[in-house]
């Protein structure tokens, strides 16, 4: 497997591959932040967009009456909307890099689609036409071979093949398709690598789910999520707010400067008020740029993240409402429990001796494949000792195999004409079957069987029956779910972020109590249907929760479309994909946890960026209001407090700051903000310290700074 | 005792007093507009105006009629006023000049109570008393009304019903204005101020001049013109009049009375929502912006800057000798970040910061406390914006009170926020337009500068003072500062319904340990923050060349 290594790094704590201090990554970037200046592009950013219509402005005023302050402002300037548009084009461009890897599995893909559109073929020596994969529409029957790549998302409809899937999950290990059941589902750009199958595509050209995946890594399919747009709404109301507090400044500045006319003209204030460079400055300073100049790179990598976790997110609202989840459904088996039950101990019935017991058990479990049983035998050996016997040592014996009618498997084996019965299997079955041949299973055995399932384990009753005595049970096996290492402490992480975990389990409520206990989730649905899953979300819908959840089969597939955020498992059905907002290539159920902090990460990036923003506003005023008017008003000159040079190195230093101040939060726009989970208070608390408090003192020393440097250029200072 | 001891005293006295009166009134309004069942009384007004009190209205509908109402109450104050002449009890005036019938119709019903007349020689005692004082009853009635249905929005869950508007305009002026100016108006009666309906009597002074005093229906229009955070006074000099503020414990009352009900109506916002704690802590970011302000002002207008001032230690020119400093400090602060408008002092006369701190309580948006409904609607805004920013850092989708706070929230709370600083920052710009506003400034530079921002900061929210020595009555200013006062009013007030029609729609999210308190120090430290910090960046330009300026020299 091959480029995909690098298409879809795995690990939780991948960090892009950044090094923002690379320089190249800028560079690189470069073109993209030109072409981006298109005032066609630009206008869909109004904060960015004012700012390169000052730029256009302040170079006009420049060109006109040139002087090294002018100029100097109007580079800055371009460089201000120059940065935003780089951040912009480097979070873009760690997605082109995975959609140009992710387009060459698309093309030349060549379909044969049957000639006779009918799945029901029994080989593959039919005649088929062959046409370009993107000509395929919903409904046709391709034929996939051995060797060839599957043109596009579909089901199996016959056949069963392995299929390689590394191209879009980065898993090497074939995977099993066949048609019929939960693994019908096939990828497009994926390939078949024995036998054969047909394939019903179930997806639009251009609808894929390559070109979706392609789309999201190159961002082009963004839409403003709906808390971008709101914050888009805060922005610009507070554009307007400062391009009414910079016009109306102007003619109170004429008065201001008439009353005062002593006063002399200067680069700044003249008898036609403040200039117009040192408008635009004042305004491009004042108005949320830190924030305007991020907010799409913020989005855009929010979903890079998503998907360096191998997670597709059909839409960037999905993402978002993962933040927002209240209450997660997850599903025991798998998600909080290994898959399968062990054997943990043989509880012997008083009177057995527990080697009798433990034989027995083996005994009767050789006959049976299931995992559960495969437990028991390693049990046997692990805690008695016992040698793990082969079906075909015992002479004379007949197994008897495990089906999910019967629910018991067993032996019988046959000694001088005396037949020797052993059963093993759920409780009721064996109960019962004791009976049949004359036993009568007494109060102790009964204990037993309540106390496991009490205990949140499936017991498992060990009955023996000798021809010429009555049948009785031998003892209990205790069967018990093994919660996965790390969840308590994981759940209760979610408990502190305000999330509630609902375990899912078609378990009996005893049990189901028991392990959720164990896992130290908050509730649980015990025997649970698809309809009660259902139901269940539907309640937390309506007493105003964000339900989130996992799935795979196509049974989940209305619950899935139901909850706010369904992440369908990449194993599971088309039907449960289509009905999810995002997919989970690794089909990892605990994946759900890492989305949510995913989506957290993401408005709190954009809510510390535009509290920062604002609070820099601060310390700009504090250096430019005293350089404009000291002049009329010495007494002003009490404002500046970083004691700035002269007024032009105050307005430079400040327009300076507010270009490099993007430059520097772009590894935190790309990173997002750092997420601990903990109640909202404590994150807020956090956040404010550095984001609101930082906000407002960063700038001071940064402009002073600046400012002594800026101070030595001849002519400035 | 010193004259800070003294200045202390009588803001804890002030504080004991609203403290004291913070639950049983905010309970007692909440009983009000809650209330199931309707009076006789209430039946009988709804027959004689037409209204259904049992319908509720959604929130376009609550504004036709707040707008409807607020239309014919402007034509008819302004025609009662033209038609004084012809009426009896008129003191012998004349019908009022059309130009000031306008103005005072808007400033009036608008509860702004900028007054381009002046009491005793133009309104008679008619006009006063059954023309100006009902707007000063019914205009606070409309403020409580519309806060109150904010708050619906947020208590009310997936419902477009906020109320009768008819119903809540009839109740608060019956049974909270009515009662509440009743029992104040004899209080201040027994202070001293006057109640009659004598027109003039002449005196002859100690120094041997004859005098006109009037007299008239004084003390129970000072009682709802400061409850109601009206502001309109019944003499040109307002509350620094004797008949209206005889004494300095009337002066107590006063302030208290335009104080009592904006301070206790985030009980009442507490109890709809059903969590006391969120009233608390609005009334605490109220409270904290109320005592910095009235400490920065009591204490620029104590230093005193100047010759004359640090001769007497205080900045007492016009100020009462009666009131003093403090209490004059008090009184302005309170006005000014109520929508009073009343005065007992003259702030032209303020020291540059003192002054400024004026202009800027009123730039707040006057939210600390307000006026009456209006502080806690736009204080409501405030923390709107408030969680919105904070709410995105803790990393879920803002909300409040279990409200979502979405793209149209945000874009209502913003527009809301834009209106009062447009009208001020454009009203301020244009007039410079016309070189001959400029005579209408007292002072040049610095100082004339102030008095331009005060005048439209003042119209603009509502308040109604004046800065003194303003000649405000000119077509030019006249007209911007009604259009000011018209705008001012009634566009937050459409887009504070919409609001709370975009809330109510809303089911509520439960909280959870993810949601972010709202009722704890940390937000009413942000929500203050964000009020200044948002405020100053505003107006910071223009608040430098005026009072800064002014007082850094």
């Amino acid at each position: 497997m091959s480029s995909m290594a690098t298409v879809a790094p795995r690990g939780k704590e991948t960090r892009p591959r950044n090094g923002l201090l690379d320089p190249k990554q800028w560079i690189t970037s470069a073109p993209a932040a030109f072409r981006k200046l298109d005032p066609r592009v630009m206008w869909r950013n109004p904060v960015m967009f004012i700012v390169e219509i000052g730029a256009v402005f302040t170079t006009v005023l420049a060109a006109l009456e040139p002087s090294p302050f002018a100029w100097t402002i109007t580079v800055w300037l371009w460089l201000t909307v120059l940065f935003a548009n780089a951040a912009e084009a480097i979070a873009e461009g760690r997605g082109k890099a995975q959609a140009d890897s992710l387009r060459k599995a698309k093309t030349d893909t060549v379909a044969r689609k049957l000639a006779k559109q009918d799945p029901a073929i029994a080989s593959p020596k039919v005649e088929t036409v062959e046409i370009p994969a993107p000509e395929l529409v919903r409904g046709d029957l391709v034929l996939v071979e051995a060797g060839q790549t599957i043109p596009g998302d579909g089901d199996v409809v016959t056949g069963i093949a392995s299929v390689d899937e590394s191209a879009i999950t980065g898993e090497s290990a074939p995977v099993i398709r066949e048609s019929g059941g939960d693994r019908s589902a096939v990828m497009g750009g994926t390939r078949v690598l024995s036998d054969w199958i047909v394939v019903r595509i179930t997806a639009e050209p251009g609808k894929s789910f390559l070109d979706r995946m392609i789309a999201l890594v190159e961002g082009s399919e963004r839409r403003k999520t709906p808390n971008e747009i709101a914050l888009n709404i805060l922005l610009a109301a507070m554009t307007i707010i400062f391009i009414l507090a910079v016009v109306t400044m102007q003619p109170v500045a004429i008065f201001s400067k008439d009353y005062m006319a002593a006063a002399p003209d200067t680069a700044v204030l003249d008898g036609n008020g403040v200039t117009g460079i040192v408008m635009v400055s004042l305004l491009v300073c004042l108005i949320p740029t830190t924030i305007g100049a991020l907010l799409s790179a913020i989005g855009i990598a929010g979903m890079d993240r998503l998907v360096q976790r191998n997670v597709l997110a059909m839409s960037g609202r999905a993402v978002e409402a993962a933040g927002d989840v209240d209450t997660l459904l997850l599903d025991k088996t798998g998600t909080i429990t290994y898959g399968n039950r062990r054997a943990s101990s043989f509880l012997a019935v008083p009177g057995v001796a527990a080697a009798h017991l433990a034989n027995a058990a083996q005994l009767s479990s050789l006959a049976d494949e299931t995992p559960e049983g495969r437990s028991i035998v390693v049990y046997a050996k692990e805690a008695y000792g016992l040698r793990e016997r082969d079906t075909g040592e015992l002479t004379g014996a007949e197994w008897i195999e495990f089906t999910a009618q019967t629910r018991m498997s067993g032996v019988d084996t046959t000694e001088h004409g005396s037949v020797h019965r052993i059963r093993k299997g759920a409780a009721v079955q064996v109960i019962e079957w004791v009976k049949t041949a004359g036993g009568e299973p007494d109060q102790r055995v009964h204990d037993l069987v309540d106390q496991v399932s009490r205990e949140g384990g499936t017991p498992l009753v060990v009955a023996e029956h000798q021809d010429g005595e009555t049948a009785r049970v031998l003892g209990v096996i205790y069967l018990k779910d093994v919660v996965k290492e790390g969840m308590a402490e994981r759940f209760s992480r979610l408990r502190a972020m305000g999330i509630r975990t609902v375990m899912v389990t078609g378990d009996n409520p005893r049990t189901a109590k028991a392990i959720a206990a164990e896992a130290g989730v908050d509730d649980f649905l015990a025997e649970a249907k698809p309809e009660d899953k259902m139901a269940l979300i539907k309640r937390e819908q309506d007493a105003g929760r964000m339900v989130a959840m996992t799935g795979d089969g196509t049974n989940d597939a209305p619950a899935l479309a139901a909850a706010d955020v369904g992440v369908a498992m990449n194993t599971g059905t088309s039907a449960a994909k289509e009905a999810g907002n995002m997919v989970d290539l690794d089909s990892d159920p605990t994946k759900l946890i890492e989305i949510v902090a995913i989506g957290k990460q993401l408005l709190m990036t954009r809510g510390a960026l535009t509290t920062f923003s604002i609070a820099n506003d601060i310390a700009k005023y504090f250096a430019i209001i005293p350089a404009i008017f000291a002049v009329i008003y010495p007494g002003l000159d009490a404002l500046n407090v970083m004691r700035l040079a002269s007024p032009e190195s105050a307005i430079i230093s400040a327009v300076v700051f507010n270009a490099l101040v993007i430059i520097a939060l772009v590894p935190l726009a790309l990173r997002g903000v750092a997420y601990k989970p903990g109640p909202a208070s404590a994150l807020l608390r956090r956040n404010l310290l550095l984001y609101g408090v930082g906000g407002i003192i960063t700038p001071f020393i940064g402009i002073k700074l600046i400012d002594l440097v800026v101070a030595l250029i001849p002519g400035i200072a | 005792m010193s004259s800070t001891t003294a200045g202390v005293l009588f803001i804890a006295a002030m504080l004991v007093a609203l403290a004291a009166t913070y639950k049983p009134l905010g309970d007692y309004l909440y009983r009000v507009v809650t209330r199931e069942r309707h009076y006789k009384v209430e039946r009988g007004i709804y027959r004689v105006i037409g209204a259904r009190p049992d319908t509720e209205q959604n929130w376009a509908g609550y504004a036709r009629s707040v707008l409807a109402f607020s239309a014919v109450s402007i034509v008819l104050l302004f025609l009662f006023q033209r038609a004084q002449g012809a009426l009896p009890l008129d003191n012998g005036f004349a019908g009022v000049d059309p130009y000031v019938s306008w103005n005072t119709a808007v400033s009036f019903v608008t509860n702004t109570n900028w007054q381009a007349y002046s009491g005793e020689s133009t309104m008679g005692i008619l006009v006063q008393a059954a023309g100006l004082a009902v707007q000063n009853f019914v205009s606070a009635a409309v403020g409580i009304a519309v806060a109150v249905v904010l708050v619906r929005g947020f208590a009310r869950r997936a419902t477009d019903k906020l109320g009768n508007f008819w119903v809540d305009l009839t109740r608060i002026t019956l049974w909270v204005l009515l009662p509440l100016s009743f029992v104040a108006a004899i209080v201040l009666v027994a202070g001293g101020a006057v109640q009659n309906l004598t027109d003039f009597t002449s005196a002859i002074t100690t120094g041997g001049d004859t005098q006109t005093v009037t007299g008239g229906l004084v003390a129970t229009q000072e009682a709802i013109k400061n409850l109601g955070t009206n502001g309109g006074g019944y003499y040109n000099a307002n509350a620094a009049h004797p008949f209206e503020n005889p004494t300095a414990w009337t002066n107590f009352v006063i302030i208290y009375l335009l104080l009592v009900i904006p301070f206790c109506m985030p009980r009442t916002f507490g109890r709809l929502v059903g969590q006391n704690r969120q009233g608390y802590a609005i009334a605490a970011v109220m409270g904290v912006i109320a005592l910095v302000s009235t400490t920065l002002v009591v204490g620029f207008e104590s230093m005193a800057n100047g010759t004359v001032p640090q001769a007497v230690t205080a900045a007492l020119e016009g100020k009462e000798v009666r009131f003093g400093v403090a209490d004059s400090g008090l009184f302005a602060a309170a006005t000014t970040l109520t929508s009073t408008g009343s005065v007992n002092s003259f702030h032209d006369s303020f020291t540059s910061f003192g002054g400024g701190v004026l202009i800027l309580n009123m730039m707040l948006g006057e939210v600390a406390p307000g006026g009456v409904g209006a502080g806690l609607y736009g204080m409501l805004v405030l923390a709107v914006i408030t969680v919105f920013i904070a709410g995105l850092m803790v990393g879920r989708t803002p909300e409040y009170l279990g409200k979502r706070i979405g793209a149209r929230e945000i874009k209502l709370a913003s527009m809301y926020f834009l209106v009062t600083p447009a009208l001020l920052l454009i009203g301020v710009a244009t007039s410079f337009a016309f070189p001959v506003n400029l005579d209408s400034m007292q002072d040049s530079g610095p100082h004339g500068l102030s008095e331009l921002l005060y005048a439209f900061a003042s119209a603009s929210n509502n308040n109604g003072s004046a800065f003194g020595g303003f000649g405000a009555n000119t077509p030019w200013f006249n007209t911007a500062l009604g259009l000011c006062m018209l705008f001012g009013r009634f566009i937050p007030i459409i887009l504070v319904l919409a609001l709370a029609g975009s809330l109510a729609k809303q089911r509520p999210v439960p909280a959870t340990a993810g949601t972010f308190p709202t009722h704890q120090p940390l937000f009413v430290g942000m929500v203050v923050g964000v009020t200044v910090i948002l405020v100053a960046l505003t107006f910071l330009p223009v608040l430098a060349l005026g009072p800064l300026a002014d007082g850094l020299q």
